[in-house]
């Protein structure tokens, strides 16, 4: 027994060395901040992605000096060429939904708070949580060396040989869109550039990191399932543990398809199987030799089978992180915990089987197509449930005006607004001639991209003083929410109405057609919102890095907050509770419980605390 | 801290409350593990499912023989696999002989997997050859490479082996690793035989 | 800073609501009945949409508005919700959510379950990367073969199309696709490279030409002019420069064009997109 506690002692010190301690730490506390610091610079890359973008939109003609002098390939002269568009459309496509949507959520968050929240000393596997980490960091150096391969001549000619497959280095980087659909993806240069070496790389940026996001779920899991503390039953967990838990289990179970299904296309495009390239194709005059009878709508179900998954695991942490915010500021329990937890379920379930939706004009049986739909409609129906349950938690609250709080709230109404066009799209009729237009980015901007990252904000403000022991600048952060908040209304709510006139998505202009004409001016304002918009997140930025060595000491406790990561030193130490765990009492949300000396009680607290 | 905390005393194991319970984290994590990699699979096979029903184009394979010794062999490790791990269990045994058996199995199984493309390599049917060639290999190289996981964990168990643990929480720990690492097998075991019959038997 | 917060998404709403209610920008105005039949469908899901939605951040709205803290002696009110309000809330928007989902179906399943009628005019639709081919049938109103391997971009034939074969003699080949008005009409779309998508917003329908498919929609288009054609499945480098033309002409006009030889059917092709204007587009 001795032996064993001592190994166990022994094994909570933390480490010495400064490798160990930063950079290759098994302390799940700084893998979060990791893939925190991972994320802020990815949405970086993403965010000035989006902004070259709109510049081409709105102002096609111009010429940007400094465009040219950093990218002469792509926009020769300072004006860019429509290859230069589409590989910003697909690297900002998946720049943002795997590696900020993806690992901010779950893999930052989740990562630090999950443990502290369920009364845990560490992840269950914390060699493997270091191994998600790096294998999805690699993830992101692999695809932004697929931008350099398809942008630069030298690396191109280099790579290409060890690739075994040339690139002609004339884009910024591979051309698919963020669902890279076959053929077009499938067959390499002979359909055009940024189809070469950067396109193999995208692949294999992917399938890298749907390894790193399966280890990170089954660590997920375990934890959950084997490390609470005494007393802390499921139906007492916080919802964002809740939240953690099942996008653990989308994970788990929609990237190990997506990971199939680009190990096909890669063996496609690599060694010339034709698991998605049909007999017969015609490039130029020649006919493609060596291949018949794949399938291109097969790559579809595999991608979309993931792929709508994805959507949840991109927002359900952003539900869970508002839940425990909103709960937490009105100073009222949440209303209908377990509604709530059915609801998220219900959520995670449904999501696996609505991935046609994405394929109604693909040409795929119309029966299932129904089926499709109908499903589609009732996911409708526990996102409203959560956002009537969000509603009567602020109804009789008292609610403190907190940027993490104003935050929460914004993703409650951006939420029902990105959410509620899913009715549209969601029927087979409708989709006809939504479908491929501005109203699809419109609507997954809205709910899975703004929202979710609605959903960070808020927890960014909600627990940096726990995890730097200062607190954010209060000012900035409301500064930032009212200039986000009505920025990204801005920028998304006239794209509906592009779709409505009938704009095509993945465009790199639009002056060809006259029935666009009338358009113009609200592609120009939404792009200096745009602008506005992201400058704005200097002010996040600034306030992060200025708070981390100049913000007011945090409490323990700053927020009166009820869950278990409010019972430690902020920030933490290495074991989280310096060998004392906490046992739970209580559920997670007990706020103004009649009779209690505080408006709150901690699920720490012993029972009877207060009555 | 907040003056009305109660707290356990960091218990013996330094996770959890209980000693059993805390090295339970091996079993679940290596069912959620082949929960996941059962996922892969089963998207594999719809492909396969859907790419041959849909295609004009599919050459059956004659199936190698020299499948069904492999099939043999990752049977019998099977077998040994499971009494090495109940040996495991008991401190007094020493399961060693019966793991290493279980090893060199697997390892013969991998030999006849590479025996097996070898002789469909000799007959001129490559990966990109016609479809089944492509779903064969794709599916043998995918399970190949799950399995010398398997392999390398039921090294790192051998080994561990030569040091009995004289405490219970490092022996619940050590018994709940190798039932994980039997589970993988036997999950390995069952896929192949499921992949084989899928390739071979299901027209 | 709760009042502000209201207001704020008060405002916001209004702006949204109102974006749509003034219909300045809108769908461009239908051409068949389908079309027309859909957007009735639209109309009614976006209103409701729209009554959610301005219900739901006017609701959110007021709370932000009325609910604030006012010092700790005034606790909020202490309740973890209530079943059977839980209830009410599934089952409403469960009801209104699979109604919409079931009323959508309708002109889905006009569009797809129906076999396009015999008397229909039928045009084989041929993409390729940035250019629309479009098959006539010709006089004898039987498509020549095609064959991939006869496809020869050099000497005009994008679709591979057999001259050996004796259907295929009057058989013509252009990029702007002409039909008549008030028949029904069968388009049968394939791809000769990648995936792209056959798209007229005055249609308000899409359909993508899946390379190695061939997938058939028919339609009847009730309004004579000429109509932008766009591709709308990402399909390369010059995605955005795909475009042509769906010309519907008044029935007299086409059979006498279905008449003409290749040659003459360029020219005169010419002539009819002269002749017809695009739509007057709101500026």
């Amino acid at each position: 027994m001795s032996a064993e506690t001592h190994e166990a002692v022994h094994r909570h010190e933390p480490p010495k060395s400064f490798i160990r301690k930063y950079i290759f730490s098994l302390d799940h506390k700084v893998i979060g901040i990791q893939y925190i610091i991972l994320a802020l610079a990815a949405v970086l890359v993403g965010m000035t992605m989006s902004v070259l973008m709109r510049l081409r939109l709105s102002w096609p003609g111009t010429s940007w000096s400094i465009l040219g002098t950093l990218f002469p390939t792509g926009a020769p002269g300072g004006i860019m060429n429509p290859d230069f568009y589409l590989s910003l459309v697909t690297m900002h496509g998946t720049i943002m939904v795997f590696f900020v949507l993806t690992t901010a959520p779950q893999g930052g968050f989740g990562n630090y708070f999950l443990p502290i929240q369920i009364g845990a000393e560490d992840m269950a596997f914390p060699v493997l949580n270091m191994m998600s980490f790096w294998v999805t960091l690699v993830g992101f150096l692999v695809i932004l060396l697929a931008i350099l391969v398809e942008g630069n001549a030298t690396v191109a000619h280099a790579l290409g040989d060890v690739l075994g497959i040339s690139s002609a280095g004339a884009t910024v980087g591979p051309i698919g869109g963020w669902t890279g659909y076959a053929p077009l993806s499938a067959v390499g240069n002979t359909a055009g550039p940024g189809q070469g070496a950067g396109m193999n790389l995208w692949i294999i940026s992917i399938a890298i990191f749907c390894v790193g996001s399966l280890l990170g779920a089954l660590n997920f899991i375990t934890t959950l399932l084997n490390m609470r503390t005494k007393g802390m039953t499921l139906m007492r967990m916080p919802l964002t543990c809740w939240a953690w838990f099942t996008t653990a289990v989308l994970a788990l179970l929609s990237f190990p398809v997506l990971l199939g299904g680009g190990i096909l296309l890669l063996l496609d495009r690599t060694v010339g199987t034709s698991f998605f390239i049909p007999g017969g194709l015609v490039f130029g005059s020649g006919v493609l030799k060596n291949h018949t009878g794949g399938s291109p709508i097969l790559w579809q179900h595999l991608f979309w089978f993931f792929g709508h998954p994805e959507v949840y695991i991109a927002i359900l942490p952003g539900m869970g992180a508002t839940s425990h915010i909103l709960s937490t500021f009105a100073r009222k329990p949440i209303f209908g915990y377990r509604a709530m937890v059915f609801a998220i379920f219900a959520i995670g379930l449904l999501g696996f089987f609505v991935w046609g939706h994405h394929m109604f004009i693909s040409g795929m049986s119309p029966y299932s197509a129904m089926t499709f739909s109908i499903l589609t409609l009732s996911i409708g129906v526990p996102s409203a449930v959560k956002t009537f349950n969000w509603l009567g938690t602020l109804w009789g609250s008292r609610i403190r005006f907190t940027p993490p709080m104003l935050f929460a709230i914004g993703f409650v109404s951006l939420f029902v607004a990105g959410g509620i066009t899913g009715l549209v799209l969601g029927q087979t009729s409708l989709d006809l001639p939504m479908h491929d237009t501005y109203f699809v980015p419109a609507h997954f901007h809205l709910v899975m991209g703004v929202a979710s990252i609605f959903g960070m904000f808020a927890a960014t403000y909600f627990w940096f003083p726990k995890m730097f022991g200062r607190m954010m600048n209060d000012k900035l952060g409301k500064l930032h929410f009212w200039i986000t908040f009505v920025g990204v209304y801005c920028i998304f709510v006239p794209m509906h109405t592009m779709g409505m006139v009938g704009m095509p998505r993945r465009y790199a202009e639009f002056t060809q057609y006259e029935y666009l004409k009338s358009i113009h001016p609200l592609v120009v304002f939404v792009s200096i919102a745009a602008l506005i918009t992201v400058v704005a997140q200097i002010l996040f930025y600034f306030n992060l890095v200025w708070s981390i060595f100049k913000g007011k000491k945090a409490s323990e406790n700053p927020w009166e907050a009820t869950t278990l990561e409010w019972n430690t030193a902020s920030p933490p130490p290495h074991d989280n509770f310096a060998g004392v765990i906490p046992t739970v009492q209580h559920g997670p949300y007990e706020f103004a419980v009649p009779g209690a000396p505080r408006d709150y009680i901690m699920q720490s607290e012993p029972e009877g605390a207060g009555g | 801290m907040a003056t009305t905390v109660t707290t356990s005393p960091l218990t013996k194991s330094g996770f959890g409350s209980d000693l059993k319970s805390s090295a339970n984290r091996y079993r679940i994590g290596m069912w959620v593990a082949c929960a996941s990699i059962l996922m892969m699979f089963t998207a594999l096979s719809s492909a396969y499912i859907v790419r041959a029903a849909s295609s004009t184009d599919w050459t059956p394979l004659q199936m190698p023989r020299i499948l069904l010794v492999s099939s043999g062999l990752i049977l019998l490790s099977s077998i040994t696999m499971e009494a090495a791990r109940r040996k495991w269990q008991d401190a007094t045994q020493r399961p060693g002989v019966l793991l290493l058996a279980t090893i060199v199995f697997g390892l013969g199984f991998l030999v006849c997997q590479i025996f097996a493309w070898r002789q469909l390599a000799r007959q001129g049917i490559f990966v990109a050859s016609n479809p089944h060639s492509s779903f064969f290999y794709v599916f043998t190289a995918t399970h190949g490479i799950h399995l010398l996981g398997g392999l390398l964990a039921l090294s790192y168990l051998t080994l561990r082996r030569r040091s009995v643990p004289n405490n219970q929480g490092a022996l619940a720990r050590s018994k709940a690793r190798a039932d994980a690492v039997a589970l993988y097998w036997h999950f390995m075991d069952f896929l192949w035989i499921y992949l084989f019959v899928l390739l071979f038997f299901v027209r | 800073m709760g009042r502000v917060l209201a207001v704020i998404i008060w405002l916001i709403t209004l702006g949204s609501v109102s974006l749509f209610f003034v219909k300045k920008w809108w769908f461009p105005a239908a051409i068949s009945q389908h079309a027309a039949a859909l957007d009735r469908q639209f109309l009614l899901t976006i209103t409701v949409v729209g009554i959610a939605f301005t219900a739901a951040q006017v609701g959110l709205g007021y709370v932000v508005w009325k609910f604030k803290d006012r010092g700790p002696s005034d606790r909020a009110v202490y309740t973890h919700g209530s079943n059977r309000l839980e209830v009410v809330w599934t089952v409403v928007t469960a009801v209104i959510f699979i109604s919409l989902a079931v009323m959508g179906q309708s002109v889905w399943a006009s569009l797809h379950f129906n076999k396009a009628p015999e008397n229909s005019f039928r045009v084989q639709v041929v993409a390729q990367q940035f250019q629309w081919n479009f098959h006539y049938s010709g006089k004898d109103g039987v498509f020549g073969r095609t064959d991939p391997s006869l496809v020869d971009d050099s000497a005009l034939n994008y679709v591979g199309l057999d001259s050996e074969d004796p259907n295929a003699k009057d058989d013509v080949v252009h990029s702007v696709i002409a039909i008549p008005v008030d028949q029904p009409v069968e388009l049968i779309l394939r791809s000769r490279d990648v995936i792209h998508n056959f798209w007229v917003p005055q249609l308000r329908f899409k359909q993508d030409l899946v390379p190695g498919m061939n997938i058939s929609v028919h339609f009847t288009a009730n309004r004579v002019g000429k109509y932008e054609l766009a591709c709308a499945e990402l399909c390369g480098q010059f995605h955005f420069r795909m475009k042509s033309y769906l010309l519907v002409l008044p029935a007299d006009e086409h059979a006498a064009l279905m008449k003409l030889t290749q040659d003459e059917f360029q020219t005169r092709m010419t002539e009819l997109l002269a002749k017809y204007p695009l739509p007057d587009y709101p500026q």
